[in-house]
């Protein structure tokens, strides 16, 4: 007993960051997956350019070759390295899912903040505006958009992130709500302190881990929604292209020649993967109830 | 409960009236025409058809005319299959569609729910960690690419199924299979975390301190309690094979409205897709609606009044 109170005495405080970061460190998963995830990263923002192939470069004597030397993940229909076009592609996927989902991070976190913060009959209403619409078929809504307005990127990631912010707000709003109510808050209310003291010292952190967790989360979904865009040829246009259009390229030709689909399919599922489970490991980790 | 459905019904009104709205406004802001063509049609021609389409009406009567021919279950001619109506093949693909919908919904909750549950009966063994991470696959790896896929190795290399078309049993296996997959996926993760919290629960402990045994105690009490979070998950579950059936009806060919939707779309056929649009979201509030009122049936604390 007294052993563990010297301990205890002695070793220094420990933060709730850090006890997450030490919890995430010890989850396998998210921690290949992370590492997993940089190298992808890394390879399509540095690798074109090592490559010494051009994205739209066609090698005339090389037409829909199987993969080789010259050509590690072989070339396309039109004679174009594959490689080069994968990374590239994973560089717009990738770009693609963080910038929407900062938009969906903005639009959630401050509608949800401001309902549930000021409450009454202006929450209702902003909760129900929420209600309404996630009754719609929103994929549908962004076909729409793009078949109005024609394809242009900025379109599509504003899109993008406009419909994945609904859950955002929700999570968003139910933890302030419950924030508003905790001793700990109404503590230091009691002892006068200024309420931009109170919700920058306790609101925020608070709202912080549940709001990167479902960031992380929330990227592998407009990923997959990008894809999902490009597949149906509504998405990034040539001689762009992203991992959706190179799997549907390859889905076309795949009897001839399949390394067209795996490559580019490899690539999006191993990323997919990985942010589910760092997403996963984040959950986990900042959220130690269920351990 | 009678209250609760008209209350329910009158909410949902303004949804789809909403979704109209919304659908309306974007055609008519949408930057050229549906009669647009490259060679110049006479001014007297262009007025005519402009006339024959209602469009030199002041635009609030033709917003009226366009809500008012919905009511009716009218949604226009197509503007590319000609001499068709957008409703007409509605009618056409919507069996084709419901058929391939309803089988991958029936797979993923008897599947999801099956695996969910054993997997959180048997937790940390083996078999939990397998159907976990293949949940965890169902979810990463998009369908559009397990659907080209499976279609490769079984139709193509083993020969074993069809690898697009519709008709017989055969045919709608490899579809039917891709729809389901991320479904089957997120029912299993789910049922699997609602069955763990059941176990923990008052009344399995007193279900289990009264001697039952563990199958008595599984079937008796703890399965129908884990269902509840899948129950309500059916209405995003509904949106989610809705939204699959596009790219799958799409991979396979299957003639149902998804594809509509997909070539209508790429065509800038804006009454089809239109339509499409409003009928899907009138069907997903509808099957929303139906879920929220059966609730009741299988959680007594929750009651409509």
């Amino acid at each position: 007993m007294t052993e563990l109170s010297l301990h205890e005495a002695v070793s220094p405080p420990r933060s709730p960051w850090r006890d997450a970061l030490t919890r995430l460190l010890r989850n396998h998963a998210a921690v290949g997956s992370s590492i997993i995830l940089v190298l992808i990263a890394l390879a399509c923002v540095l690798g074109p350019s090592f490559s010494g192939y051009e994205i739209d470069a066609i090698d005339w004597d090389n037409i829909q070759t199987s993969p080789d030397n010259r050509h590690l993940f072989g070339t396309d229909g039109n004679g174009r390295d594959l490689l080069v076009r994968v990374l590239i592609g994973g560089r717009i996927s990738l770009a693609l899912g963080i910038a929407a989902t900062l938009v969906s991070v903005i639009i959630g976190v401050i509608w949800g903040a401001l309902a549930g913060y000021l409450g009454g009959a202006l929450d209702s209403l902003m909760m129900r505006v929420v209600d309404v619409l996630y009754a719609l078929p929103f994929m549908f809504f962004v076909i729409l958009l793009i078949v109005f307005f024609g394809r242009n990127p900025i379109l599509m990631f504003v899109a993008l992130g406009a419909v994945s912010w609904l859950d955002m707000a929700r999570i968003v709003r139910g933890q302030t709500l419950s924030l508003k109510h905790r001793d700990f808050v109404r503590a230091a209310q009691a002892m006068g302190a200024p309420t931009g003291h109170v919700v920058r010292r306790h609101v925020i952190p608070n709202l912080l881990g549940p709001v990167v967790v479902f960031a992380t989360l929330t990227v592998p979904q407009v990923i997959l929604f990008e894809s999902f865009l490009s597949f149906l040829g509504l998405g990034v246009q040539e001689p762009m292209t992203s991992w959706g259009v190179l799997i549907s390229e390859g889905a076309e030709s795949m009897e001839s020649s399949p390394w067209m689909l795996v490559f580019p399919a490899a690539f999006l599922a191993t990323t997919l993967f990985c942010l589910n489970f760092i997403g996963d490991g984040l959950r986990d980790a900042l959220d130690p109830r269920d351990h | 409960m009678f209250g609760y459905a008209v209350r329910r019904l009158a909410g949902a009104v303004p949804t789809i009236f909403v979704v109209i709205t919304i659908s309306f406004f974007m055609i008519r802001l949408a930057p050229g025409g549906p009669f647009d063509q490259e060679r110049k049609v006479p001014p007297e021609v262009e007025a005519n058809l402009a006339a024959a389409y209602h469009l030199d009406e002041p635009l609030i009567e033709q917003y009226g005319r366009y809500l008012a021919n919905i009511l009716q279950g009218d949604f226009g001619p197509s503007f590319r299959y000609r001499d068709f109506q957008v409703s007409e093949l509605l009618r056409d693909g919507f069996p084709v569609s419901m058929q391939l919908g309803l089988a991958a919904m029936i797979l993923a909750v008897t599947l999801g729910f099956l695996a969910g549950s054993l997997a959180a009966l048997k937790r940390n063994t083996p078999g939990d960690v397998a159907v976990m991470g293949l949940a965890m696959t169902g979810i990463a790896v998009p369908n559009f690419v397990v659907a080209p896929l499976m279609t490769l190795i079984l139709g193509v290399w083993l020969s074993l199924l069809p690898v697009g078309g519709w008709g017989g049993l055969n045919h709608a296996v490899l579809p039917v299979i891709a729809l389901a997959l991320p479904q089957i996926a997120a029912i299993a993760r789910l049922t699997r975390g609602s069955m763990l919290e059941v176990l923990r629960a008052d009344f399995i402990r007193t279900a289990r301190a009264k001697g039952l045994s563990e199958g008595a105690m599984v079937t008796g009490h703890a399965l129908k309690a884990a269902a509840l979070p899948v129950l309500s998950y059916l209405g995003p579950a509904t949106a989610g094979i809705i939204t699959g059936s596009v790219v799958i009806e799409q991979i396979f060919g299957i003639p149902g409205i998804g594809r509509y939707f997909v070539q209508g779309a790429l065509n800038r056929d804006y009454t089809l897709v239109m339509g499409v649009v409003i009928f899907y979201a009138g069907l997903i509030i509808t099957l929303n609606l139906i879920v929220d009122l059966l609730y009741p049936l299988f959680d007594p604390r929750v009651r409509n009044d």
